[in-house]
């Protein structure tokens, strides 16, 4: 037995190296502190406006929010996870509402050709225009807050899933589709069995960027009508001038944009089977 | 007890008998360009005669491989047998009745597998004998689908998602789901192309094997001589294209059933393979030579 020569030297002391990971950790840590560190001192030294809280300030006040998130003490002074509640309420609704006319529109276009040229260009006119210019003409069709910022929401998420299911649905690999007729698939079985989860994965994707630019637009459709939610909330602390309330509300809205985001990502990764997008 | 795949469909197996595949005098004409826009940019083209007047008789129950020159029309033929394309002129008959496109009498193996990527290997063969025989009690299909798997050696796999399959698995499936629903006539468009020669040669092996346990019709397109030699019955050799047609159809007269070890020693061997060689050489040389002469553009 000689091969033994040809084994590894396990006992060499590796030098000291840190891996990519680790790495990214340390840089990361090095931006948060540096840029706390700036703001701290920018805002003791008063670099800034007056109205800019220091970040301990802001800290203190967002392990405010966060510690007790479900108080309610009137409509004007409720917990943060209340606020929250109400808003995701409205976006799933109103994000439900699009999906449920984007989906079947999509695989309606997607499948004919007709339908496809004859849609067009109302999508193309429509899917350019900033969701907030749909939020008075919503109030003049609507009269009421409430559903006017679920019509915005649901308008809004129409785009990115009519446009992607469409793609799904039309761009079936043709081998799929052959394999379908060479054993005499009904219309309906293709569609249920071979299109639909052919274009899951491009609908879902749809549907990603969808919920993204609900949550996105939710802030904005709640200063404007008002009453409840995360973004009035947003706008009722800057009437009462407290900045440190309002740097709490973008970051847990960031935080639930991420969550949703890592929600549609993981259903993504489920439906596409390692099929490459 | 397990039965046997041949009985599964008694009646199909009886018809599998007077599968007189026919084609009669195929053409195909893929139309060039010639509307305004292509013109303007320079795009326009004549149209492409792809096959001329073929001509052929397939005896129920034999193995014929085609083999020709890249380019020369095959998959464009073996597209018109399954139905998934249409004749400019001509018909293809099965058993005296001519075919109106595809049908579950004619299973299809392709080379890119084509495998329902969300169905599991089980999935895949039990969505072919599902959709052509909708009627059959699910533990039926179930059944039939697992007594395929088991024919191409797949057992223990039936869970699992075609992208955790190796390439050669991945084929094995393809096989399994044409045959699991006993079609009269097997169409393989070069099965074995996108595999490594040492897969290649066992799927061939497999292929060998399965026939002689389940005789059917069978249409194989290869680039591979020795493949051709192996299994077939006949082999169609085509002209280069366009205008492709068939240069001669060889009898391959070797017992069987057949061992790819063995083959070389039966006295016809070598003389059918440089027959093949020669005209394989001679058509594809014609090709590069007329791509050489060609102006680039016309
Ligand atoms: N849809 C199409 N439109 C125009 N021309 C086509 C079309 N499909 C095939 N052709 C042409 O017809 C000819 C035959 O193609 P085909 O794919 O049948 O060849 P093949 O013999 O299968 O080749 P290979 O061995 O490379 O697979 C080729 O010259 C090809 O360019
Ligand atoms: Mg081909």
């Amino acid at each position: 037995m000689t091969n033994h020569i040809l084994q590894p030297a396990l006992s060499r002391p590796k030098p000291f190296t840190l891996s990519t990971n680790q790495k990214a950790i340390l840089l990361f840590l090095a931006i948060l502190i540096v840029t706390l560190v700036f703001w701290e001192t920018g805002a003791r030294l008063e670099l800034f406006s007056p109205l800019m809280p220091s970040a301990s300030e802001t800290f203190k006040d967002f392990w405010f929010w966060v510690s007790d998130p479900f108080f309610d003490y009137g409509p004007n002074d409720k917990g943060i996870g209340l606020l929250l509640l109400t808003s995701l309420r409205r976006v799933l609704i109103g994000f439900t509402i699009g999906a449920a006319i984007a989906i079947p529109l999509g695989i309606l276009i997607g499948l004919s050709d007709v339908a496809s040229r004859a849609v067009d260009p109302f999508i193309q006119i429509l899917k350019p225009v900033s969701p907030l210019a749909w939020l008075p003409l919503g109030l003049g069709l609507l009269k009421n807050s409430e559903s006017t910022a679920l019509f915005v929401i649901a308008i809004t998420s129409i785009w990115p899933t009519l446009i992607n299911t469409k793609f799904g649905v039309s761009n079936v690999d043709q081998s799929y589709l052959d394999v379908a007729r060479t054993l005499g698939a009904s219309r309906w079985r293709t569609l249920t069995k071979v299109i639909l989860p052919a274009a899951a994965p491009y609908i879902v994707s749809g549907l990603r960027i969808s919920i993204g630019i609900a949550w996105l637009v939710i802030v904005a459709a709640e200063i404007l009508v008002g009453g409840a939610g995360i973004g009035y909330f947003v706008w009722n602390e800057w009437n009462n001038l407290k900045i440190t309330s309002i740097i709490t509300a973008i970051i847990v809205i960031g935080i639930v944009g991420l969550l949703l985001d890592r929600v549609f990502g993981l259903l993504q990764h489920w439906v596409a089977f390692g099929q490459r997008l | 007890m397990i039965t046997p795949p041949h009985t599964v469909f008694s009646e199909a197996a009886a018809m599998t008998s007077s599968a007189h595949l026919s084609i009669h005098n195929v053409s195909k004409v893929f139309p060039g360009k010639r509307d305004w826009f292509s013109r303007i940019t320079h795009r326009a083209s004549i149209d492409y005669i792809a096959l001329d007047q073929i001509n052929l008789d397939i005896e129920p129950n034999t193995f014929v491989s085609i083999i020709g020159p890249s380019g020369c029309g095959k998959s464009t033929l073996l597209n018109i047998i399954a139905g998934l394309s249409q004749p400019t002129t001509g018909a293809v008959t099965i058993a005296g009745l001519p075919i109106a496109g595809p049908g579950s009498d004619r299973g299809v193996v392709f080379q890119n597998y084509a495998l329902m990527p969300w169905m599991t290997v089980l999935e895949n063969i039990r969505f072919a004998i599902e959709t052509v025989n909708p009627k059959l009690a699910v533990s039926r299909q179930k059944a039939i689908a697992q007594e395929y798997i088991e024919l191409v050696g797949l057992q223990g796999a039936e869970r699992k998602h075609p992208h955790e399959l190796s390439g050669g698995m991945k084929q094995r499936v393809g096989i399994a789901r044409a045959l699991a629903t006993n079609p009269q006539i097997l169409l393989m468009d070069e099965p074995f192309g996108a595999l490594d020669a040492l897969t290649r040669g066992f799927l061939q092996d497999e292929v060998e094997r399965i026939w002689e346990q389940q005789r059917k019709t069978v249409i194989l397109i290869t680039h591979s001589i020795e493949e051709a030699l192996l299994l077939s019955d006949k082999i169609v050799m085509m002209t280069r294209g366009p205008e492709a047609n068939i240069a001669r159809i060889l009898d391959v007269p070797f017992p069987r059933p057949r061992h790819r070890e063995t083959l070389d020693q039966h006295p016809a061997y070598h003389e059918l393979k440089a027959e093949m060689e020669a005209h394989l050489s001679q058509e594809t040389r014609a090709v590069e030579e007329s791509r050489i002469r060609r102006p680039v553009k016309a």
